[in-house]
């Protein structure tokens, strides 16, 4: 066959080099096989250890003490904990999209990246978790979120966003965790496969004794597909559940219509740019620019301009309805945003968010990738950003000037935030060590031999 | 020693296919094609029917949407109705979220919890595993199995069958308890 098929050009662009279907488990498996760890890893082991026992350190005083060691304050009773959680759900919302939404849309390239992105998720969530746990003080009847008969006749109510909001993300975490393990079980059959001793028993045991065969695969599949299905709505659910905290309000500046597609649209955003971030320093560390390469990265780039510009419009937007609303408290709210004291919080947003994602109409910009590194973490901050706009910037100044104030996060919101990166990180960095970071059989399907008929497909 | 059966190894998932059928079309029943990864079309070519996994988690899905909106309902009509900032006791919109939360999280229950139970695992012994070579197949290696459960199963017709079909490697595994 002299003419290349449309399958052939494509794997070649995702899976460069004379690639087979030992090679890819050999540069796959081979990662969390490696005898000795790599010297880059255990530096950012022991960085992201010392931020977790930051974290921990600064959540035991936060317990013993009480929320009062926050900046907290009246009005703005909501601070960096609430900004930090919807930060980490939204950055969640990537991996799910990736994994699940992308899947539906037999978009085979993103199995190079979608246990990367799942893997994140599961950490994010977590991170994301601990601030809800936190925030309300007595950490110890944090249990009382759950609809638990108990003797003083006590119910969660069913009617408050906030409950629905536990509800939405604790389903989104379980959900996650089962799709990535679900994903992961003939990947730990091939780590098994190729293991001894100890490892083999470990790996073994996980991977349920798989033996891929069709009859095992057929259940698989369909299991694998429902999961990518409901996790769709599910993810779209949860940042709109999220939104819903603030929009169920009657702050002004809150109190719209418009927040749960902007909030999806957002934590969409961020998750990739946190998804970029993560590849590249991974593919760079371990060599596997040939699998996860710059065709992904464009994509992924591809996805952010897009998502860029929807909350682009949603700012815009939110400006127009609150002049054309003609309600005075609604105009002084996003006047404030831009105009007021903590205008250079919105202005961050504006440059991060609206700005920077506009360089990737143009090719050169998604295929350069220090651009795309610096650029992920801009759209990071960006986001971090929007958040502290919607929470502290709203709540500072609301109706009555005399109950205004300005709002100063101290050391704790600081520490707190900044551990939950040891969290992530250490999780993330054990996932790096001994699981693979590609799901090995995904993989395989994007070569053309993969597909049985893929010698006559001129059709 | 209890005898498992016959499994022959094929060099690509087009042959495997291509094995599959001539398998299927000489009468086995009890046999399965083991691969690195799901193979398009590999259901019709074993003659498989299609999973019924779906019935599965549509029912656990509906169990989660009756349980969350039951919950519910029970709490604040029944159990203890308590008036919160005016909002009615059956406030069956403000039960939407809830109730697909629940429903989505039992179909994935359903799903996974389903699928290992289809599929008979965890099972940690197999007769495969006592197989060297058959452990290529989590990476490169492509099989077939027949069972000796088989109606149609004699040994030497199986191994010669295999071997015309293109089959290499064949070996005889039992259960070495």
């Amino acid at each position: 066959m002299s003419v290349k098929s449309k399958a052939e050009i494509r794997a070649e662009k995702l899976l460069p080099g004379n690639q087979d279907f030992t090679s890819i488990t050999e540069d796959i498996a081979g990662v969390p096989e490696q005898k000795k760890t790599p010297i880059q890893w255990w530096l950012l082991f022991g960085f992201s250890l010392s931020l977790l026992a930051i974290f921990v350190g600064s959540l035991g005083f936060l317990i013993w003490e009480g929320t009062g060691v926050w900046g907290i304050n009246n009005p703005v009773f909501w601070g960096w904990a609430i900004i930090n959680f919807v930060w980490w759900v939204g950055i969640g919302h990537a991996g799910t999209l990736i994994s699940a939404i992308l899947h539906l849309f037999r978009q085979n390239w993103r199995n190079a990246i979608n246990r990367f992105a799942e893997t994140m998720t599961l950490f994010a969530v977590i991170c994301a978790l601990v601030f809800p746990g936190i925030h309300v003080g007595r950490i110890w009847v944090a249990y009382w979120f759950l609809p638990l008969p108990n003797q003083m006749g006590m119910w969660p109510n069913m009617r408050s966003p906030l409950i629905w909001d536990f509800f939405a993300v604790f389903t989104y975490f379980t959900v996650s965790l089962l799709f990535w393990y679900t994903g992961l079980i003939p990947d730990l059959a091939t780590l098994r496969d190729r293991a001894k001793g100890l490892k083999k028993k470990v790996y073994g045991f996980f991977a349920l004794g798989w033996r891929g065969g069709n009859r095992q695969w057929q259940h698989y599949e369909l299991a694998y597909l429902v999961l990518a299905g409901i996790s769709t709505p599910l993810v779209l659910s949860v940042h709109s559940v999220v939104s819903s905290d603030f929009a169920t309000s009657v702050i002004p500046g809150w109190h719209t219509t418009i927040f749960p597609p902007y909030f999806v649209a957002g934590a969409i955003y961020s998750g990739f740019g946190m998804v970029m971030t993560l590849s590249i320093i991974a593919r760079k560390v371990y060599n596997l620019g040939h699998i996860i390469t710059v065709e992904h990265l464009d994509k992924m780039a591809q996805i952010m301009l897009l998502t860029g510009c929807m909350v682009g419009y949603a700012y815009s937007m939110e400006f127009f309805v609150a002049w054309y609303s003609g309600n005075p408290y609604e105009s002084f709210a996003f006047v404030n945003r831009a105009l007021g004291p903590y205008w250079w919080g919105y202005w961050a947003m504006i440059f991060c968010n609206v700005v920077v994602p506009q360089f990737f109409w143009f090719e050169k910009y998604r295929r350069h990738i220090p651009f795309l590194f610096i650029t992920s973490i801009l759209v990071n901050i960006g986001m971090w950003f929007e958040r502290f706009v919607i929470v502290v910037i709203t709540l500072h100044r609301d109706f009555m000037p005399g109950a205004w104030a300005m709002y100063n996060p101290t050391i704790f919101d600081v520490s707190i935030y900044i551990g939950t990166f040891g969290l992530f990180f250490t999780g993330f960095l054990l996932f790096l060590r001994f699981l693979p970071m590609v799901s090995i059989a995904e993989a395989k399907l994007v070569l053309p031999e993969s597909n049985p008929h893929h010698g006559h497909d001129h059709e | 020693m209890n005898k498992f059966g016959v499994i022959a190894r094929f060099d690509s998932p087009e042959s495997l296919v291509h094995a599959a059928e001539k398998v299927r079309n000489e009468g086995f029943t009890k046999f399965d094609c083991h691969s690195p990864f799901p193979i398009h079309g590999m259901d019709d070519a074993m003659g498989l029917e299609r999973s019924k996994l779906g019935y599965l988690i549509g029912a656990m899905g509906l169990t989660g949407a009756l349980f969350g909106f039951g919950l519910q309902t029970w709490i604040h009509s029944i159990e203890y109705p308590m008036n919160i900032s005016g909002k009615p006791y059956f406030a069956y919109p403000a039960y939407a979220i809830i109730t697909f939360e629940l429903m989505v999280l039992f179909s994935a229950f359903g799903a996974v919890f389903g699928m290992m139970f289809f599929n008979r695992i965890p099972r940690f012994h197999h007769p495969v595993f006592y197989s060297e070579k058959f452990s290529d197949v989590s990476s490169d290696a492509f099989y077939i199995s027949i069972e000796v459960d088989d109606p149609k199963y004699d040994e030497n017709n199986v191994i010669d069958f295999l071997r015309n079909i293109g089959g290499t490697e064949i070996e005889v595994l039992s259960d070495e308890n």
